[in-house]
Order: structure tokens, then C-alpha cells, then sequence
């Protein structure tokens, strides 16, 4: 290969970044990153020592009571940092454990597929110690003699760096029989996927771990009641999971404070924002941080364009407005607009932007990654881009548009085993009430014959 | 976890498909990790693909007999992950992003410029068996939108312009 075309293909090859200064990164305000380097290297287990690694191990293991890591992460209400803000110290209130129950599974869910997402690549690459040792944590408080990073097939380097993380840690001690001299056992493997955003879903994962096909399970039971192979197993995801070292380290009180008075949810997130902006990158912000602050981060959008819409976490939240810039990204603030904060990285779409042809390329993502498991989903989504197709086209029929809220109304939650039909309805519904006025423009025929009257539409 | 047995007989699927030693060794490693073996599938399936590119038929049933599970549930597998290829390709994968963030950034061109260079659409490989296209869900860059995957490297922003000297890369 010519030195030129080796140059160019690393010139342009992605690398995973935080557009945060080690000057600015604190161990007392940025439990996630603080460690990380400027220069985007690898975070062995040496400096990773060096920096106070594994100090909560050594801690928890001290301390011997497993008890009091689920009470502190409760009290400090980590929010599941996947996107659905489940409490992870609630989540590990519930699995079963003692008496007769065997030791089960302790899972991170690194299947890092929510479009817009960005954020678990860089800590896995970069840092991979710090969510191995908060899954020794989580291993401690549920009982969990076994681990598995559930991570995506593409992320080829994420795998290259924890595979050679654990062989690392497994060598110190912190990994294997007997860790630290405690008595205590477990060890992790990384099980790479191939493909499938339904994969994300806990229930589906256990399903893809277990060598399935991806579909979600009925809940009831719960994971932690029975997961992988019938046993109590715990999903979380990386970030999540990256929260938990520095919450057992100082306490439910200080991670409360780290969003100030911001928001009534704790810690520090890892934000980010795409789309046409100066500068799309990642940071490390106190919860509660708002969309105008990041925007302003990110250099405002590209070249003086005006924002007209903004996902605030994902594919599957409802679309927010300008308007909405203000308001302090926490799980509930944003859930009372009628969207989600999902994974916190924002995805912000221009003024000249066609949210009918926006909208089309996220139903067509939901259509393509339906498991096909439900009906509303797996004909529902389809029907969707094929109405939505239309009328991006300008040849959409009287009634396409009803149709579409019924269809979105139709994936509801409640009406699917998991939550990828919601997941898609939330945007679709959004975009309607926001900007209804752009669909009614596709419309351009009299219903046809064929569309005249076998479904009635308005009611679930 | 489960102890790995060792190897007794040459694993032969259908169409006279012989399993390469060295890969029912790995996928043995592989059931290892788990307490069935099933769920070494999805790996059983990506080290066959890595010797040959994809699955050819035979190899469902050789997979079968290794893990212990019906050639149904392997073929059930295969045919549901999208990066499991049930057909040949080309010696070089191009993995599109197609999602939002790379869609709202010009997702739109790159793909007719990939369609133009390439001169084939999704599912279809080149007449020199180099490249086949596909579409891929969020690569998680999107501060390095538009992106696309070439074999394991993910690139990130690509524009048109720089697929020429990219794919030069990828012979």
C-alpha cells in the first residue's frame, strides 16, 4: 500500500474523544473521565493504580457487606444510564439471592446502538478498568459469580482493550478465585455480537448471550429473578456501571451533590451532540446540565443555521424545540415534555431540515431492527415508513396522516413485549404535534379505493 | 463452566463442508465461557465467517454437531444477525451508517457516491468480488458523521471526496 493512501485511511479513521482538558477534569466533579489522557491513549492497569483504581474494591471487600453497596446506590439513585433511568440500586435490591438460589450473572450491556450514542465506545477504549471494577461491585452486591460485557460486534477496539484489561486485572488479582484475598470469586468474559439494535434490550440480550435469537422475553420475571440460564442476573449498562466505583468510594451524599441544584437527579453525565454543529463532541457535565449549555460547547450549529428540532437522547425520545434548550437534561424534566433524556447526547436537526424525510429515516432504522417479534412492530413499523415514504414524496392520500397516529398509537407501551415500538412511536408522535403542518403538505391524493374503509382508525 | 472435550473426530457438515481443526478448537474455547453451549453460536458462526467470509451452507450442520444443538437453531441464528453472512461477499465489507445523526450531516451523498463508485447498491458485491455494501446501524460516531466501517476500521467524517483514496486502502 502507498504511504498516501496509509496516511489518508488514518487520517480519517474515528477515533473516540472527550472535548475536555485533563485540566478540567477533577476526580471530585468527574468521576468518569478525571483519569482519561489528553493524548486519547489507553488507561492501563498501571496508571490506572496510580489514580486510585480499584480503591472500591479494596473498600467493599474490606467491608465485607454486600448489603450496604445496593443501600448506598439506592440512596445516591444512580438512574440507569442506557436510556431508561431505572434506578441501578433498586434494579439490585430485587435479585434474588441466598437460601437455596444459585450464584447468577452480573451483565453490562455495551450493545451501544441507540442512534445518536456515542459515549460507552470512549470509556471502554480509554478506560477500561473503571467498568470492570464497577462490575466486581455489582458482582458483590447481587451474588454474581460470573460477568459478561455484552458489547457490539463493531466496536472491534473496544474488544481488543478490555480483552486485554481483564488479562491484566486477572494477573493483579482483582479478577479470578479469591480476589484481593477476600474469598470471594468472579471473573468476566466479553461476548461480541453481530449486528441487531433489539440486542440493547435486557431481555433480548440474554436471549443473544445465551445463543438465540435476539427477542425480548416476557416480564415477569424480571432478570433478576430469572436471567441467563434461569439464573438472578443483573444488566447494566457501561455507564452506569462507571458511576458505581466512585459512588461506593464517597458516598450517596456526594454523588447527589455533583449536579448541584441543577436537578433532583444525582451525579455527573457523560453528554454529547451531533448533527450539523461547529463542534460535535462528548463531555463530562453535571446532571441537569441544560441543551443550550452543550450546544454552546458544541460552537453553536454549523455555518448559522437555526435549530428547528432536537432529539435529546436517541432514535427512540420525542423531538424537543428551541423552546426546550433551557430546560436542565434530567430524566424527569425531559419526560414531562413528552420526551425521554434517553442516553443524554443530543442529535439536532437544522431549520431547512424536512422532518418528514427525518422522520422517514428513523422509522425505516425501526422498521430494519424490529426483531419481528410483536405484531404492532414488526407490521406496524413498515406500514409507517411506507405512508412516510409517501408523503415525503408529496403523493400521500386524505388519511395518511390518521393512520399515522394510529400506527404510532398502535406501538404504545403496553401493547409489545419490549420497548422498541414505543421506542419508535415517541419521535413519530412528537413530530406530528410539533410540526403536523409538514405531513399535512404531503398529502396530495383522495384516499384510494383499496384504502377505503377496513381500518378504522382513531381508536387502540 | 463447561470443560472443553477434546477433539475426536473431523467435524463434516453438509455438501461435503469440512470444519478447519483450528476453528472447532476456538469455538470449543469459546464454550467454555458459557454454561451451555448454544451460546457459543453466534461466535461459531463469526469464526467460520472469518476463514471464509461467510457461512456457507455446510457449515450450519458442522456448527450443530460441535455445540450440540439442532442445525435449525444455528440457521435460526445465522439468518437473524445482520453481520452474519448467509452469502458469499466481497474480501471487503462496507458498512454504511444510515442513522440520525449521520443522516442529518450528509449521509445521503456519501451513499450515491459510494452507489457510483462502486457501481453496486446494498446486498450486492462488485463483479471483482472486492466490495460489498451494506447498511449498518449506528456505529456510535456521530461526532464523526457520516460514518462508515471497512472490515474493522470505522472512518469518521468521511466525505465523498475522500472514498476514492479510502477504498485505494481496501484491495
Amino acid at each position: 500500500m502507498s504511504q498516501s493512501v496509509s496516511s489518508q485511511r488514518n487520517s480519517l479513521r474515528y477515533r473516540s474523544r472527550l472535548l475536555q482538558p485533563e485540566a478540567e477534569r477533577r476526580p471530585d466533579t468527574h468521576p468518569l473521565t478525571w483519569r482519561l489522557r489528553d493524548d486519547g491513549e489507553v488507561v492501563w492497569l498501571e496508571e490506572y493504580l496510580r489514580k486510585d483504581g480499584y480503591q472500591s474494591v479494596r473498600k467493599a471487600l474490606d467491608e465485607g457487606d454486600p448489603q450496604a453497596i445496593i443501600a448506598t446506590m439506592k440512596e445516591a439513585n444512580v438512574r440507569g444510564r442506557g436510556g431508561a433511568g431505572f434506578s441501578a440500586g433498586l434494579k439490585w435490591s430485587l435479585t434474588l439471592q441466598g437460601g437455596e438460589m444459585p450464584r447468577g450473572y452480573m451483565i453490562c450491556n455495551a450493545d451501544e446502538m441507540e442512534p445518536g450514542t456515542f459515549k460507552d465506545r470512549l470509556l471502554m477504549e480509554q478506560q477500561p478498568h473503571l467498568l470492570i471494577e464497577g462490575m466486581i461491585l455489582g458482582a458483590l452486591a447481587n451474588n454474581s459469580f460470573y460477568g459478561y460485557v455484552f458489547l457490539r460486534g463493531e466496536y472491534v477496539e473496544s474488544a481488543r482493550v478490555l480483552n486485554r484489561a481483564l488479562e491484566e486485572a486477572r494477573k493483579a488479582g482483582w479478577l479470578g478465585a479469591d480476589i484481593n484475598g477476600s474469598g470471594f470469586d468472579f471473573d468476566i468474559a466479553v461476548h461480541t455480537g453481530a449486528g441487531r439494535y433489539i440486542c440493547g434490550e435486557e431481555t433480548a440480550l440474554i436471549n443473544s448471550l445465551e445463543g438465540r435469537r435476539a427477542n425480548p422475553r416476557a416480564k415477569p420475571p424480571f432478570p433478576g429473578q430469572s436471567g441467563a440460564w434461569g439464573k438472578p442476573s443483573v444488566v447494566n449498562n457501561v455507564e452506569t456501571l462507571c458511576n458505581v466505583p466512585a459512588v461506593i468510594l464517597n458516598g450517596a451524599d456526594w454523588y447527589q451533590a455533583l449536579s448541584g441544584d441543577r436537578t433532583d437527579d444525582g451525579g455527573s453525565k457523560l453528554y454529547g451532540i451531533s448533527g450539523p454543529v461547529e463542534k460535535p463532541g462528548l463531555w463530562e457535565l453535571p446532571m441537569g446540565t441544560t441543551g443550550g449549555e452543550i450546544l454552546d460547547r458544541a460552537g453553536g450549529m454549523r455555518g448559522n443555521r437555526q435549530l428547528k428540532a432536537w432529539l435529546p437522547g436517541g432514535a427512540s425520545t420525542g423531538f424537543l424545540l428551541p423552546e426546550h434548550l433551557d430546560l436542565p437534561l434530567d430524566f424527569d424534566t425531559v419526560g414531562k415534555e413528552g420526551s425521554r433524556l434517553g442516553t443524554g447526547l443530543l442529535a439536532m436537526a437544522p431549520q431547512e431540515q424536512s422532518m418528514v424525510a427525518l422522520m422517514r429515516n428513523l422509522e425505516e432504522f425501526f422498521a430494519r431492527e424490529s426483531c419481528g417479534w410483536c405484531t404492532p412492530c414488526r407490521d406496524g413499523l413498515p406500514w409507517t415508513v411506507k405512508l412516510l415514504r409517501a408523503l415525503e414524496l408529496g403523493q400521500g392520500e386524505t388519511g395518511d396522516i390518521e393512520l399515522l397516529d394510529k400506527l404510532a398509537a398502535d406501538c404504545g407501551p403496553g401493547l409489545t413485549f419490549c420497548a422498541h415500538a414505543p421506542g419508535a412511536a415517541m419521535p413519530l408522535q412528537t413530530a406530528l404535534k410539533h410540526f403536523r403542518h409538514e405531513f399535512e403538505q404531503g398529502v396530495s391524493k383522495p384516499r384510494g379505493k383499496a384504502h377505503q374503509d377496513p381500518i378504522p382508525v382513531g381508536e387502540v | 463452566m463447561m470443560a472443553t472435550t477434546p477433539q475426536t473426530t473431523r467435524i463434516i457438515g453438509s455438501d461435503g463442508f469440512e470444519l478447519h481443526p483450528a476453528d472447532e478448537t476456538a469455538m470449543r474455547k469459546e464454550m467454555a465461557h458459557y454454561e451451555q453451549p448454544q451460546a457459543a453460536c453466534i461466535e461459531a458462526l463469526k469464526i467460520v465467517q472469518r476463514r471464509y467470509g461467510w457461512v456457507p451452507d455446510g457449515a450450519i450442520g458442522a456448527i450443530a454437531r460441535v455445540l450440540g444443538i439442532g442445525p435449525a437453531a444455528v440457521e435460526g441464528v445465522a439468518t437473524f444477525y445482520s453481520l452474519i453472512f448467509r452469502q458469499p461477499v466481497g474480501r471487503h465489507v462496507v458498512l454504511v451508517c444510515d442513522s440520525s445523526s449521520c443522516f442529518l450531516t450528509g449521509f445521503d451523498e456519501l451513499k450515491q457516491a459510494l452507489v457510483s463508485q462502486l457501481g453496486i447498491d446494498y446486498g450486492q458485491t462488485t463483479e471483482d468480488a472486492r466490495f460489498t455494501l451494506l447498511p449498518v446501524c449506528c456505529l456510535g460516531a456521530c461526532d464523526g458523521a457520516p460514518a462508515l466501517m471497512i472490515d474493522d476500521d470505522t472512518y469518521g467524517p468521511v466525505s465523498p471526496d475522500d472514498l476514492p483514496g479510502l477504498l485505494e486502502g481496501y484491495p
